[in-house]
């Protein structure tokens, strides 16, 4: 007897139960769905946390001047001098002065905006682009300039089809001119990072009621060198300061580290409850085989006792289970796939599963139901064929 | 397959001082205590005693399907004890042909690929398979009734088809236990006239029976008592037991 043969007797006998071959695959199916979609949607979502932070930048350092102490303080001035001694360390240094609730004001329209205030730098270290006239410049810093630049939100809302440029807005009252736009980022929607007006921090003075600046981004040469830079920064303010509860030094690639730890804390968690669902989708295989083992065991002896081999039934048997197995893990592949899909737009993350994570589930779960389809038909394949055909 | 009709010892079946001990509990059952047969070649034999007397126990052990406690037993001059499982598996499937009282089909199969099977465990080709099962399912006037499933036909066509699978591969040797006990007289002797026939056609047929009458229709009685022979007789044209 060859292959073909052993083949075609191992379909013959799926075709001819098929309630049972579909109980089996049942269990693989669901075993296989249940941890594609588990660990992919896991994935997805602690993946656009990490997303959300590393777009902050991995060379990002933010630092807070909290304290109120007037005696002691840390001018803008210094930080910039700190900054050129460490050229290795730190690249730039960027104020941040910010004032949200701020009302905008251009003919009749009238709304609510968040101001911030800051260098050239800020376009670079942000990562954006203007579409439409300029940033801020040097000069704009020097001379106090009142302008300011806009988001593509604030564009449209404020000035419809005109052209911003050029045009005054008021800023709780105070005159600006526009001389830029910022590129879309986030489909122009309100509240986003397209809802912004940016303008030089010398100027803002007035608008911001003082002219302390307590927060800064800091920009480290590489990300590799952002936590030193933050270690030097630190025990910089510190001398300065006297107090460690007059600054915050805080690294975006630290927090990645840390987002890290707890994604491999998350997939390891996942991956244990996805092995209990293989585990539960295996004992109802083995339930399945179980149930119809003495059914089975008739029907070796039968084979037997017409001349079969050990040979001959553990191959019909093993590509019984082969095939059962494997349609059913393709079958929760299929859903697998869709499951996380649907259940990542729900979230809004991005949880399409991965080709190990498929092929994991898919081989545990063939490997379970080959085993328990086999496993019976092996112990009954030793029996004598008059124990077998006497089986009940 | 070629060699499988050709006689390599004197004798079919030669058991000698065959035990099987069901022990249960603190006593025992000897199903076989110590039973000593010879069966040559060609040789139509009926075994007859009654119910719970060891015959199956007996034709188990002749069909290689079982082991006994102890005792030898060569089938055309080979030891069965000293064969390994698959070459007993070569034995049943080339040298015997079983009919059994429950007719043991496959239910999930059609008649034919119930004919089939032992053709496919001898390895024969799929062309020479069909040929076989026409021949084997003709014979007993079934092979119009080849695609139904043995659950749609009455126990007389049943056990047909069982016959049918036991000729398929031409085994030299029919074992058949209690082959007519589920059916009506009139079926019963049908399935008699085919066993003769088969005889005649030169196969050593073994038949188990607990009714004298049918007996009778063989060459040769082996009555069995608890377990052991307990009379073996021959029979002459007039159906008389002639004591040897
Ligand atoms: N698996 C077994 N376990 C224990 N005892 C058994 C087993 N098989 C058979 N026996 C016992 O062996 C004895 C012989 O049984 P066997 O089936 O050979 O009888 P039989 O002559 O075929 O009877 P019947 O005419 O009823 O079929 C009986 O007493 C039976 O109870
Ligand atoms: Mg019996």
């Amino acid at each position: 007897m060859n292959f073909s043969q052993a083949f075609k007797m191992g379909m013959k006998s799926i075709m001819s139960s098929k309630l049972r071959t579909f109980l089996t695959m049942l269990g693989i199916i669901i075993g296989v769905c249940a941890v594609i979609i588990l660990v992919s949607v896991v994935q997805g979502s602690t993946g656009s946390i990490t997303d959300q932070i590393s777009s902050l930048g991995a060379n990002s350092i933010s630092v807070m001047l909290t304290g109120n102490n007037k005696a002691k303080t840390v001018e803008y001035e210094e930080l910039l001098e700190f900054a050129e001694e460490n050229p290795d360390y730190i690249q730039y240094v960027v104020p941040n002065m910010s004032l949200s609730g701020v009302t905008v004001k251009y003919m009749n329209t009238n709304s609510s905006v968040s101001v911030t205030g800051t260098t050239p730098e800020y376009i670079t270290i942000k990562d954006r682009e203007i579409s439409e006239g300029r940033f801020i410049n040097s000069s704009d810093i020097r001379d106090r300039r009142k302008v300011a630049i806009i988001g593509s939100y604030n564009a449209q809302d404020l000035f419809g089809f005109e052209s911003p440029i050029d045009k005054q807005i008021k800023l709780n009252g105070q005159i600006y001119t526009i001389v830029g736009v910022f590129e879309e980022k986030a489909d122009s929607e309100e509240a986003s990072d397209d809802d912004l007006v940016v303008i030089p921090y010398t100027a803002g003075r007035l608008l911001f009621n003082t002219s302390k600046i307590s927060s800064y981004t800091v920009w480290a040469t590489t990300p590799e060198s952002s936590e030193q830079a933050a270690d030097m920064l630190e025990n910089f303010l510190f001398k300065k300061l006297g107090d460690e509860d007059g600054y915050r030094v805080f690294a975006v690639s630290s927090m990645l580290d840390a987002i890290d730890e707890i994604t491999g804390t998350m997939t390891l968690l996942t991956a244990g409850i996805a092995g209990i669902s293989l585990l539960v989708g295996g004992i109802g295989i083995m339930n399945i085989m179980l149930v119809s083992v003495t059914e089975r065991t008739r029907e070796i002896g039968i084979r037997k006792a017409i001349g079969a081999r050990r040979f001959n039934i553990l191959s019909q048997f093993l590509i019984e289970s082969v095939v059962v197995s494997c349609m059913g893990g393709l079958v929760g592949i299929v859903l697998g796939i869709a499951g996380s899909v649907t259940i990542g737009m729900l979230m809004g993350v991005n949880a399409f599963p991965q080709v190990s994570v498929m092929l994991a589930a898919f081989l545990f779960s063939a490997m379970v139901g080959i085993f328990f389809g086999w496993a019976p038909a092996n112990k009954a394949s030793k029996l004598n064929p008059i124990d077998a055909l006497h089986a009940d | 397959m070629d060699d499988k009709n050709s006689v390599n010892a004197e004798y079919m079946i030669d058991i000698s001082d065959m035990y099987k001990i069901y022990k249960m509990g603190d006593n025992e059952v000897r199903a076989l205590n110590g039973v000593n047969v010879k069966i040559k070649h060609k040789e139509f034999v009926s075994i007859i005693g009654p119910s719970g007397s060891g015959k199956s126990t007996l034709m188990n052990m002749i069909g290689c399907l079982d082991t006994p406690t102890s005792g030898t037993y060569y089938i055309d001059g080979k030891e069965v004890s000293k064969l390994r499982d698959d070459e007993q598996a070569k034995i049943r499937n080339q040298k015997i042909g079983f009919i059994f009282q429950q007719y043991n089909l496959l239910p999930k199969l059609t008649v034919e690929e119930n004919v089939e099977l032992p053709l496919i465990y001898a390895g024969v080709s799929g062309v020479k398979r069909k040929e076989l099962i026409k021949t084997a399912l003709s014979r007993v006037g079934l092979y119009d009734r080849r695609h139904h499933k043995p659950s749609e036909l009455s126990g007389g066509q049943q056990q047909r088809v069982s016959i049918a699978r036991a000729l398929a591969a031409r085994p030299p040797m029919i074992l058949a236990d209690e082959p007519t006990g589920a059916l009506d007289s009139k079926t019963g002797t049908e399935v008699l006239e085919m066993l003769k026939e088969l005889h005649k056609e030169g196969k050593t047929i073994v038949l188990i029976t607990h009714d004298n009458k049918i007996a009778h229709e063989a060459e040769r009685i082996i009555r069995i008592m608890d377990g052991k022979i307990v009379f073996d007789s021959l029979i002459d044209g007039d159906k008389n037991e002639v004591n040897v």
